[in-house]
Protein backbone atom coordinates (compact mmCIF):
# COMPACT_ATOMS: atom_id res chain seq x y z
CA UNK A 1 0.00 0.00 0.00
CA UNK A 2 1.41 3.34 -0.97
CA UNK A 3 1.26 6.15 1.52
CA UNK A 4 -0.86 8.84 0.01
CA UNK A 5 -0.84 12.50 0.84
CA UNK A 6 -4.00 12.02 2.93
CA UNK A 7 -2.47 9.22 4.95
CA UNK A 8 0.58 11.35 5.59
CA UNK A 9 -1.59 14.09 7.01
CA UNK A 10 -3.49 11.61 9.15
CA UNK A 11 -0.25 10.33 10.63
CA UNK A 12 0.92 13.84 11.37
CA UNK A 13 -2.30 14.74 13.16
CA UNK A 14 -2.19 11.52 15.19
CA UNK A 15 1.42 12.18 16.14
CA UNK A 16 0.33 15.55 17.48
CA UNK A 17 -1.98 14.07 20.07
CA UNK A 18 -0.64 15.26 23.41
CA UNK A 19 0.64 12.91 26.08
CA UNK A 20 -1.82 13.14 28.96
CA UNK A 21 -0.44 13.68 32.44
CA UNK A 22 -1.26 10.75 34.69
CA UNK A 23 -3.18 11.85 37.79
CA UNK A 24 -1.01 12.51 40.85
CA UNK A 25 -2.84 9.71 42.67
CA UNK A 26 -1.61 7.02 40.28
CA UNK A 27 1.96 6.54 41.54
CA UNK A 28 1.10 6.43 45.27
CA UNK A 29 -1.76 4.01 44.57
CA UNK A 30 0.48 1.66 42.58
CA UNK A 31 3.26 1.74 45.18
CA UNK A 32 0.74 1.07 47.93
CA UNK A 33 -0.80 -1.84 46.07
CA UNK A 34 2.54 -3.54 45.48
CA UNK A 35 3.64 -2.82 49.04
CA UNK A 36 6.40 -0.38 48.14
CA UNK A 37 4.86 2.85 49.31
CA UNK A 38 5.93 4.69 52.38
CA UNK A 39 2.94 5.69 54.44
CA UNK A 40 2.88 7.71 57.62
CA UNK A 41 1.05 8.22 60.87
CA UNK A 42 0.99 11.33 63.00
CA UNK A 43 1.31 10.39 66.67
CA UNK A 44 1.70 12.29 69.89
CA UNK A 45 4.95 11.79 71.77
CA UNK A 46 6.46 13.23 74.95
CA UNK A 47 8.15 15.83 72.73
CA UNK A 48 5.03 16.75 70.78
CA UNK A 49 3.45 15.37 67.61
CA UNK A 50 5.74 13.34 65.37
CA UNK A 51 5.34 11.87 61.90
CA UNK A 52 6.25 8.21 61.50
CA UNK A 53 6.74 6.74 58.02
CA UNK A 54 7.14 3.09 57.14
CA UNK A 55 7.88 1.13 53.98
CA UNK A 56 7.88 -2.53 53.05
CA UNK A 57 11.30 -2.79 54.70
CA UNK A 58 10.28 -1.24 58.03
CA UNK A 59 9.98 2.10 59.81
CA UNK A 60 11.74 4.59 57.59
CA UNK A 61 11.43 7.96 59.27
CA UNK A 62 10.42 9.61 62.54
CA UNK A 63 10.46 13.38 62.65
CA UNK A 64 8.71 16.50 63.78
CA UNK A 65 7.10 18.83 61.22
CA UNK A 66 4.83 21.83 61.24
CA UNK A 67 2.27 20.17 59.02
CA UNK A 68 1.64 17.03 57.01
CA UNK A 69 2.66 18.94 53.88
CA UNK A 70 5.96 19.97 55.47
CA UNK A 71 6.58 16.39 56.50
CA UNK A 72 5.83 15.00 53.04
CA UNK A 73 8.18 17.54 51.48
CA UNK A 74 11.02 16.84 53.88
CA UNK A 75 10.57 13.09 53.43
CA UNK A 76 10.74 13.43 49.66
CA UNK A 77 13.78 15.69 49.92
CA UNK A 78 15.61 13.22 52.12
CA UNK A 79 14.72 9.95 50.39
CA UNK A 80 13.71 10.99 46.88
CA UNK A 81 10.47 9.03 47.06
CA UNK A 82 6.97 10.00 47.94
CA UNK A 83 5.02 9.30 51.11
CA UNK A 84 1.31 9.39 51.79
CA UNK A 85 -0.89 9.36 54.86
CA UNK A 86 -1.66 5.91 56.27
CA UNK A 87 -5.35 5.19 56.67
CA UNK A 88 -5.05 2.28 59.10
CA UNK A 89 -4.05 2.70 62.72
CA UNK A 90 -0.47 2.08 63.80
CA UNK A 91 0.39 -1.24 65.49
CA UNK A 92 -0.17 -1.11 69.25
CA UNK A 93 3.54 -1.56 69.87
CA UNK A 94 4.50 1.48 67.81
CA UNK A 95 1.80 3.50 69.48
CA UNK A 96 2.96 2.57 72.98
CA UNK A 97 6.60 3.21 72.16
CA UNK A 98 5.97 6.64 70.71
CA UNK A 99 3.28 7.91 73.03
CA UNK A 100 4.78 6.86 76.35
CA UNK A 101 8.22 5.51 75.41
CA UNK A 102 6.96 2.38 77.12
CA UNK A 103 7.67 -1.16 76.14
CA UNK A 104 10.80 -2.85 75.02
CA UNK A 105 9.56 -3.71 71.55
CA UNK A 106 12.08 -1.51 69.79
CA UNK A 107 14.32 -4.37 68.82
CA UNK A 108 11.39 -6.39 67.50
CA UNK A 109 10.45 -3.64 65.04
CA UNK A 110 11.91 -3.59 61.56
CA UNK A 111 13.70 -0.46 60.41
CA UNK A 112 14.25 0.68 56.85
CA UNK A 113 17.86 1.87 57.00
CA UNK A 114 18.54 1.66 53.26
CA UNK A 115 20.83 4.44 52.15
CA UNK A 116 22.90 4.38 55.33
CA UNK A 117 26.44 2.99 55.36
CA UNK A 118 27.27 -0.26 57.11
CA UNK A 119 29.03 1.70 59.85
CA UNK A 120 26.04 3.98 60.37
CA UNK A 121 23.68 1.01 60.53
CA UNK A 122 25.94 -0.73 63.06
CA UNK A 123 25.94 2.39 65.26
CA UNK A 124 22.15 2.61 65.17
CA UNK A 125 21.62 -1.09 65.85
CA UNK A 126 24.00 -0.83 68.79
CA UNK A 127 22.02 2.08 70.22
CA UNK A 128 18.98 -0.23 70.19
CA UNK A 129 20.70 -2.35 72.85
CA UNK A 130 20.74 0.41 75.48
CA UNK A 131 17.89 -0.32 77.90
CA UNK A 132 15.28 2.25 78.81
CA UNK A 133 16.32 4.41 81.76
CA UNK A 134 20.00 4.03 80.99
CA UNK A 135 22.57 5.99 78.99
CA UNK A 136 25.93 5.18 77.39
CA UNK A 137 28.68 7.45 76.09
CA UNK A 138 29.47 7.81 72.37
CA UNK A 139 32.79 6.06 73.01
CA UNK A 140 30.93 2.96 74.22
CA UNK A 141 29.09 2.66 70.89
CA UNK A 142 32.31 3.09 68.93
CA UNK A 143 34.12 0.47 70.98
CA UNK A 144 31.23 -2.00 70.93
CA UNK A 145 30.99 -2.03 67.13
CA UNK A 146 34.73 -2.57 66.81
CA UNK A 147 35.80 0.96 65.91
CA UNK A 148 37.05 2.36 69.22
CA UNK A 149 38.70 5.30 67.48
CA UNK A 150 35.57 6.39 65.62
CA UNK A 151 33.83 8.22 68.48
CA UNK A 152 33.14 11.34 66.45
CA UNK A 153 31.90 9.31 63.48
CA UNK A 154 29.57 7.43 65.80
CA UNK A 155 28.16 10.78 66.94
CA UNK A 156 27.65 11.83 63.34
CA UNK A 157 25.89 8.57 62.55
CA UNK A 158 23.57 9.03 65.53
CA UNK A 159 22.80 12.57 64.40
CA UNK A 160 21.66 11.10 61.08
CA UNK A 161 19.34 8.62 62.78
CA UNK A 162 16.25 8.60 60.53
CA UNK A 163 14.11 7.02 63.25
CA UNK A 164 14.76 8.85 66.55
CA UNK A 165 12.57 7.87 69.53
CA UNK A 166 12.36 4.32 68.18
CA UNK A 167 16.09 3.81 67.73
CA UNK A 168 16.93 5.53 71.03
CA UNK A 169 19.84 7.76 70.08
CA UNK A 170 18.72 9.97 72.97
CA UNK A 171 20.28 7.37 75.28
CA UNK A 172 23.75 8.16 73.97
CA UNK A 173 25.46 11.05 75.80
CA UNK A 174 28.90 12.57 76.14
CA UNK A 175 31.17 10.89 78.66
CA UNK A 176 31.92 14.24 80.32
CA UNK A 177 28.30 14.38 81.40
CA UNK A 178 26.92 16.71 78.76
CA UNK A 179 23.62 15.49 77.42
CA UNK A 180 24.79 16.15 73.87
CA UNK A 181 22.84 17.17 70.83
CA UNK A 182 19.54 15.82 69.63
CA UNK A 183 17.97 15.89 66.18
CA UNK A 184 14.39 15.85 67.42
CA UNK A 185 14.20 19.33 68.82
CA UNK A 186 17.52 19.77 70.57
CA UNK A 187 19.04 18.96 73.96
CA UNK A 188 15.95 20.03 75.85
CA UNK A 189 13.91 17.29 74.25
CA UNK A 190 16.69 14.77 74.82
CA UNK A 191 16.63 15.61 78.52
CA UNK A 192 12.84 15.37 78.53
CA UNK A 193 12.91 11.88 77.00
CA UNK A 194 15.53 10.69 79.48
CA UNK A 195 13.41 12.04 82.32
CA UNK A 196 10.33 10.21 81.05
CA UNK A 197 12.40 7.03 80.91
CA UNK A 198 13.63 7.58 84.47
CA UNK A 199 17.29 8.15 83.71
CA UNK A 200 17.37 11.34 85.87
CA UNK A 201 19.64 13.39 83.61
CA UNK A 202 20.26 16.09 86.26
CA UNK A 203 21.71 13.49 88.63
CA UNK A 204 23.85 12.08 85.85
CA UNK A 205 25.13 15.52 84.93
CA UNK A 206 26.03 16.34 88.53
CA UNK A 207 27.84 13.08 88.89
CA UNK A 208 29.74 13.52 85.64
CA UNK A 209 30.59 17.11 86.56
CA UNK A 210 32.26 15.84 89.72
CA UNK A 211 34.36 13.55 87.56
CA UNK A 212 32.65 10.26 88.40
CA UNK A 213 32.47 7.91 85.40
CA UNK A 214 31.75 4.49 86.95
CA UNK A 215 30.13 2.96 90.00
CA UNK A 216 31.45 -0.14 91.74
CA UNK A 217 29.74 -2.93 93.67
CA UNK A 218 32.01 -3.57 96.72
CA UNK A 219 30.61 -7.05 97.52
CA UNK A 220 30.98 -8.53 94.06
CA UNK A 221 33.81 -6.26 92.98
CA UNK A 222 32.54 -5.18 89.58
CA UNK A 223 32.12 -1.72 88.11
CA UNK A 224 29.49 -0.30 85.75
CA UNK A 225 28.31 2.75 83.91
CA UNK A 226 26.32 4.78 86.46
CA UNK A 227 22.92 3.97 84.92
CA UNK A 228 23.53 0.24 84.42
CA UNK A 229 20.60 -1.62 85.91
CA UNK A 230 18.79 1.65 86.65
CA UNK A 231 19.69 4.82 88.53
CA UNK A 232 18.45 3.51 91.91
CA UNK A 233 21.94 2.20 92.38
CA UNK A 234 23.19 5.76 92.47
CA UNK A 235 21.42 6.47 95.73
CA UNK A 236 22.58 3.31 97.44
CA UNK A 237 25.15 4.22 100.06
CA UNK A 238 27.50 1.34 99.50
CA UNK A 239 28.41 2.11 95.87
CA UNK A 240 32.00 3.01 95.19
CA UNK A 241 32.69 5.86 92.78
CA UNK A 242 35.44 5.73 90.20
CA UNK A 243 36.81 8.52 88.02
CA UNK A 244 38.28 6.18 85.42
CA UNK A 245 38.39 2.52 84.51
CA UNK A 246 42.06 2.47 85.50
CA UNK A 247 41.10 3.53 89.01
CA UNK A 248 38.46 0.77 89.17
CA UNK A 249 40.79 -1.90 87.85
CA UNK A 250 43.58 -0.82 90.22
CA UNK A 251 41.13 -1.18 93.09
CA UNK A 252 40.58 -4.79 92.05
CA UNK A 253 37.22 -4.36 90.31
CA UNK A 254 36.31 -6.09 87.05
CA UNK A 255 34.01 -4.68 84.36
CA UNK A 256 30.30 -5.51 84.55
CA UNK A 257 29.20 -8.09 82.00
CA UNK A 258 25.96 -6.27 81.23
CA UNK A 259 27.11 -2.75 80.40
CA UNK A 260 30.67 -3.73 79.45
CA UNK A 261 32.70 -0.65 80.43
CA UNK A 262 36.02 -0.40 78.60
CA UNK A 263 39.19 -1.85 80.05
CA UNK A 264 42.63 -1.06 78.77
CA UNK A 265 43.99 -4.35 77.52
CA UNK A 266 47.03 -5.49 79.43
CA UNK A 267 50.19 -5.58 77.32
CA UNK B 1 -15.50 -1.04 38.48
CA UNK B 2 -17.29 -1.39 35.18
CA UNK B 3 -19.80 1.32 35.85
CA UNK B 4 -17.90 3.59 33.56
CA UNK B 5 -18.74 1.43 30.59
CA UNK B 6 -22.46 2.05 30.43
CA UNK B 7 -23.15 4.75 27.90
CA UNK B 8 -25.04 7.63 29.41
CA UNK B 9 -25.92 11.14 28.46
CA UNK B 10 -22.75 12.47 29.98
CA UNK B 11 -20.69 10.30 27.69
CA UNK B 12 -21.93 11.59 24.36
CA UNK B 13 -18.98 12.01 22.03
CA UNK B 14 -17.68 15.45 22.69
CA UNK B 15 -14.75 16.25 20.49
CA UNK B 16 -12.50 18.47 22.46
CA UNK B 17 -9.63 20.49 21.24
CA UNK B 18 -6.63 19.40 23.18
CA UNK B 19 -4.85 22.63 23.93
CA UNK B 20 -1.67 21.11 25.29
CA UNK B 21 1.17 21.48 22.84
CA UNK B 22 3.72 19.01 21.78
CA UNK B 23 6.11 18.63 18.95
CA UNK B 24 4.33 17.10 16.01
CA UNK B 25 5.99 13.76 15.54
CA UNK B 26 4.47 12.57 12.33
CA UNK B 27 7.57 11.87 10.30
CA UNK B 28 9.03 8.40 10.40
CA UNK B 29 12.56 9.79 10.94
CA UNK B 30 11.40 11.64 14.01
CA UNK B 31 9.76 8.50 15.35
CA UNK B 32 13.06 6.75 15.05
CA UNK B 33 14.88 9.50 16.93
CA UNK B 34 12.46 9.31 19.82
CA UNK B 35 12.57 5.55 19.76
CA UNK B 36 16.36 5.38 20.05
CA UNK B 37 16.39 7.70 23.03
CA UNK B 38 13.76 5.84 25.03
CA UNK B 39 15.34 2.52 24.13
CA UNK B 40 18.72 3.62 25.45
CA UNK B 41 17.06 4.86 28.65
CA UNK B 42 15.16 1.58 28.94
CA UNK B 43 18.41 -0.41 28.88
CA UNK B 44 19.59 1.26 32.09
CA UNK B 45 16.16 0.95 33.67
CA UNK B 46 15.97 -2.77 32.85
CA UNK B 47 19.38 -3.33 34.45
CA UNK B 48 18.25 -1.60 37.61
CA UNK B 49 14.98 -3.53 37.66
CA UNK B 50 16.87 -6.80 37.29
CA UNK B 51 19.30 -5.88 40.10
CA UNK B 52 16.88 -4.31 42.55
CA UNK B 53 13.21 -4.46 41.61
CA UNK B 54 11.89 -2.84 44.79
CA UNK B 55 14.48 -0.08 44.62
CA UNK B 56 13.82 0.87 41.00
CA UNK B 57 10.16 0.07 40.43
CA UNK B 58 9.10 3.63 41.29
CA UNK B 59 11.37 4.85 38.48
CA UNK B 60 9.55 2.54 36.06
CA UNK B 61 6.19 3.97 37.11
CA UNK B 62 7.44 7.55 36.89
CA UNK B 63 8.91 6.90 33.44
CA UNK B 64 5.83 5.27 31.95
CA UNK B 65 2.81 6.52 33.88
CA UNK B 66 1.91 9.36 31.52
CA UNK B 67 2.19 7.24 28.39
CA UNK B 68 0.30 4.22 29.70
CA UNK B 69 -2.36 6.46 31.21
CA UNK B 70 -2.74 8.34 27.90
CA UNK B 71 -2.98 5.05 26.03
CA UNK B 72 -5.58 3.67 28.44
CA UNK B 73 -7.50 6.95 28.30
CA UNK B 74 -7.68 6.80 24.51
CA UNK B 75 -8.94 3.23 24.75
CA UNK B 76 -11.45 3.71 27.57
CA UNK B 77 -12.25 7.43 27.17
CA UNK B 78 -12.93 7.79 30.88
CA UNK B 79 -10.36 9.16 33.27
CA UNK B 80 -11.38 6.90 36.15
CA UNK B 81 -11.24 3.81 33.96
CA UNK B 82 -7.92 4.87 32.53
CA UNK B 83 -6.40 5.45 35.96
CA UNK B 84 -7.61 2.10 37.27
CA UNK B 85 -6.38 0.35 34.13
CA UNK B 86 -2.96 1.99 34.37
CA UNK B 87 -2.77 1.08 38.08
CA UNK B 88 -3.69 -2.54 37.33
CA UNK B 89 -1.13 -2.64 34.53
CA UNK B 90 1.70 -1.47 36.80
CA UNK B 91 0.70 -3.87 39.58
CA UNK B 92 0.69 -6.73 37.08
CA UNK B 93 4.04 -5.62 35.73
CA UNK B 94 5.50 -5.55 39.26
CA UNK B 95 4.27 -9.05 40.04
CA UNK B 96 5.52 -10.40 36.72
CA UNK B 97 8.94 -8.77 37.14
CA UNK B 98 9.14 -10.25 40.62
CA UNK B 99 8.70 -13.72 39.17
CA UNK B 100 11.17 -13.28 36.30
CA UNK B 101 14.83 -14.23 36.59
CA UNK B 102 17.15 -11.21 36.12
CA UNK B 103 18.27 -12.31 32.62
CA UNK B 104 14.68 -12.28 31.46
CA UNK B 105 14.13 -8.73 32.77
CA UNK B 106 17.31 -7.55 31.08
CA UNK B 107 16.22 -8.95 27.70
CA UNK B 108 12.64 -7.70 27.92
CA UNK B 109 11.20 -5.47 25.18
CA UNK B 110 10.14 -3.26 28.06
CA UNK B 111 8.07 -0.64 26.29
CA UNK B 112 6.10 -3.05 24.12
CA UNK B 113 5.63 -5.33 27.12
CA UNK B 114 4.11 -2.53 29.20
CA UNK B 115 1.73 -1.46 26.42
CA UNK B 116 0.76 -5.09 25.97
CA UNK B 117 -0.12 -5.46 29.66
CA UNK B 118 -2.12 -2.21 29.52
CA UNK B 119 -4.00 -3.31 26.42
CA UNK B 120 -4.83 -6.67 28.03
CA UNK B 121 -6.02 -4.99 31.22
CA UNK B 122 -8.28 -2.65 29.26
CA UNK B 123 -9.64 -5.51 27.15
CA UNK B 124 -10.36 -7.61 30.24
CA UNK B 125 -12.11 -4.75 31.94
CA UNK B 126 -14.27 -4.16 28.91
CA UNK B 127 -14.78 -7.79 28.00
CA UNK B 128 -18.30 -8.52 26.86
CA UNK B 129 -19.01 -4.87 26.35
CA UNK B 130 -18.30 -2.87 23.28
CA UNK B 131 -15.92 -0.04 23.69
CA UNK B 132 -18.04 3.03 23.68
CA UNK B 133 -17.80 5.41 20.81
CA UNK B 134 -16.22 8.38 22.37
CA UNK B 135 -13.83 10.99 21.36
CA UNK B 136 -10.20 10.36 22.06
CA UNK B 137 -9.72 13.89 23.17
CA UNK B 138 -12.87 13.83 25.21
CA UNK B 139 -12.51 16.45 27.91
CA UNK B 140 -8.79 16.20 27.61
CA UNK B 141 -7.73 19.80 27.74
CA UNK B 142 -6.14 20.85 31.02
CA UNK B 143 -8.74 23.48 31.82
CA UNK B 144 -11.64 21.45 30.55
CA UNK B 145 -11.83 23.86 27.65
CA UNK B 146 -12.57 22.53 24.23
CA UNK B 147 -12.58 24.00 20.78
CA UNK B 148 -16.22 23.23 20.27
CA UNK B 149 -17.34 24.38 23.64
CA UNK B 150 -15.88 27.79 23.08
CA UNK B 151 -17.28 28.90 19.74
CA UNK B 152 -16.49 32.52 20.56
CA UNK B 153 -12.84 31.77 20.56
CA UNK B 154 -13.01 30.66 16.95
CA UNK B 155 -13.23 34.20 15.75
CA UNK B 156 -10.70 35.37 18.27
CA UNK B 157 -8.12 32.81 17.27
CA UNK B 158 -8.39 32.01 13.61
CA UNK B 159 -4.79 30.87 13.72
CA UNK B 160 -3.07 27.66 12.86
CA UNK B 161 -2.91 26.62 16.48
CA UNK B 162 -6.65 26.62 16.64
CA UNK B 163 -6.94 24.83 13.31
CA UNK B 164 -4.48 22.24 14.47
CA UNK B 165 -6.26 21.48 17.71
CA UNK B 166 -9.57 21.35 15.88
CA UNK B 167 -8.17 18.92 13.33
CA UNK B 168 -6.88 16.83 16.17
CA UNK B 169 -10.26 16.80 17.86
CA UNK B 170 -11.98 15.72 14.65
CA UNK B 171 -9.39 13.01 14.14
CA UNK B 172 -9.81 11.86 17.73
CA UNK B 173 -13.50 11.31 17.17
CA UNK B 174 -12.79 9.32 14.05
CA UNK B 175 -10.21 7.13 15.75
CA UNK B 176 -12.64 6.47 18.57
CA UNK B 177 -15.13 5.18 16.03
CA UNK B 178 -12.65 2.78 14.46
CA UNK B 179 -13.24 -0.92 14.99
CA UNK B 180 -11.18 -2.38 17.86
CA UNK B 181 -8.89 -4.26 15.49
CA UNK B 182 -7.69 -1.02 13.94
CA UNK B 183 -7.83 1.34 16.86
CA UNK B 184 -5.10 -0.22 19.00
CA UNK B 185 -2.64 -0.54 16.07
CA UNK B 186 -3.28 3.07 15.03
CA UNK B 187 -2.82 4.39 18.57
CA UNK B 188 0.34 2.37 19.16
CA UNK B 189 1.98 3.21 15.85
CA UNK B 190 1.17 6.89 15.42
CA UNK B 191 0.06 8.31 18.77
CA UNK B 192 2.46 6.36 20.96
CA UNK B 193 5.13 6.20 18.29
CA UNK B 194 6.04 2.53 18.56
CA UNK B 195 7.93 0.73 15.81
CA UNK B 196 6.06 -1.81 13.69
CA UNK B 197 7.98 -4.58 15.44
CA UNK B 198 6.82 -3.27 18.81
CA UNK B 199 3.23 -2.90 17.62
CA UNK B 200 3.33 -6.52 16.49
CA UNK B 201 4.65 -7.60 19.90
CA UNK B 202 1.95 -5.68 21.75
CA UNK B 203 -0.79 -7.15 19.57
CA UNK B 204 0.72 -10.63 19.58
CA UNK B 205 0.65 -10.65 15.79
CA UNK B 206 3.27 -11.31 13.12
CA UNK B 207 4.86 -8.06 11.92
CA UNK B 208 3.19 -8.41 8.51
CA UNK B 209 -0.26 -8.68 10.06
CA UNK B 210 0.35 -5.74 12.38
CA UNK B 211 1.63 -3.69 9.46
CA UNK B 212 -1.43 -4.37 7.35
CA UNK B 213 -3.72 -3.59 10.29
CA UNK B 214 -1.98 -0.24 10.70
CA UNK B 215 -2.40 0.47 6.98
CA UNK B 216 -6.01 -0.59 6.97
CA UNK B 217 -6.60 1.59 10.00
CA UNK B 218 -5.15 4.59 8.20
CA UNK B 219 -7.26 3.84 5.13
CA UNK B 220 -10.37 3.51 7.27
CA UNK B 221 -9.54 6.83 8.89
CA UNK B 222 -9.07 8.49 5.51
CA UNK B 223 -12.41 7.20 4.26
CA UNK B 224 -14.08 8.35 7.47
CA UNK B 225 -12.44 11.75 7.10
CA UNK B 226 -13.72 12.11 3.54
CA UNK B 227 -17.19 10.98 4.62
CA UNK B 228 -17.31 13.41 7.53
CA UNK B 229 -16.28 16.27 5.24
CA UNK B 230 -18.99 15.36 2.78
CA UNK B 231 -21.47 15.40 5.64
CA UNK B 232 -20.18 18.74 6.77
CA UNK B 233 -20.68 20.20 3.28
CA UNK B 234 -24.20 18.84 3.07
CA UNK B 235 -25.14 20.39 6.40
Amino acid sequence: MKTTKGADRIERVLGGFPVERAPATLLPAVLRRVGLADAYWRLDSPVGPVYIAHSKAGISMVTRARSADDFERSFERRFGRSVSAEKSLPPARVNALVRDLKGEGRRALRYDLRGLSEFEQAVLRKALEIPSGEVRPYSWIAKEIGHPGAVRAAGTALAKNPVPLLIPCHRVVRSDGHIGRYSLGGARNKRRLLEVEGAQPHVLERLAASGVRYLGNPEQKYFCYPTCGGVEKLVRSNTVRFHSEREAVTAGYHPCGDCRPPVARAG
Amino acid sequence: MMSGCAPDAGQVPRPGGALGFRLVLGQPEQYRGRLDRTMAADEGLKRRLADDLDGSFEELVRTYQDRLYSFALRLTARREDAEEAAQDAFVRAYRALGSYPPERIRSLALRAWLYQITLNVVRNRLRGKRLRLVSLDHALSPRGETAWEAPDSEAARPDSRYEESRRRADMATLVAKLPDRYRAPILLRYVEGLSLEEVAKVLGQPVGTAKSNVHRGVNALREALVASRREGVRR
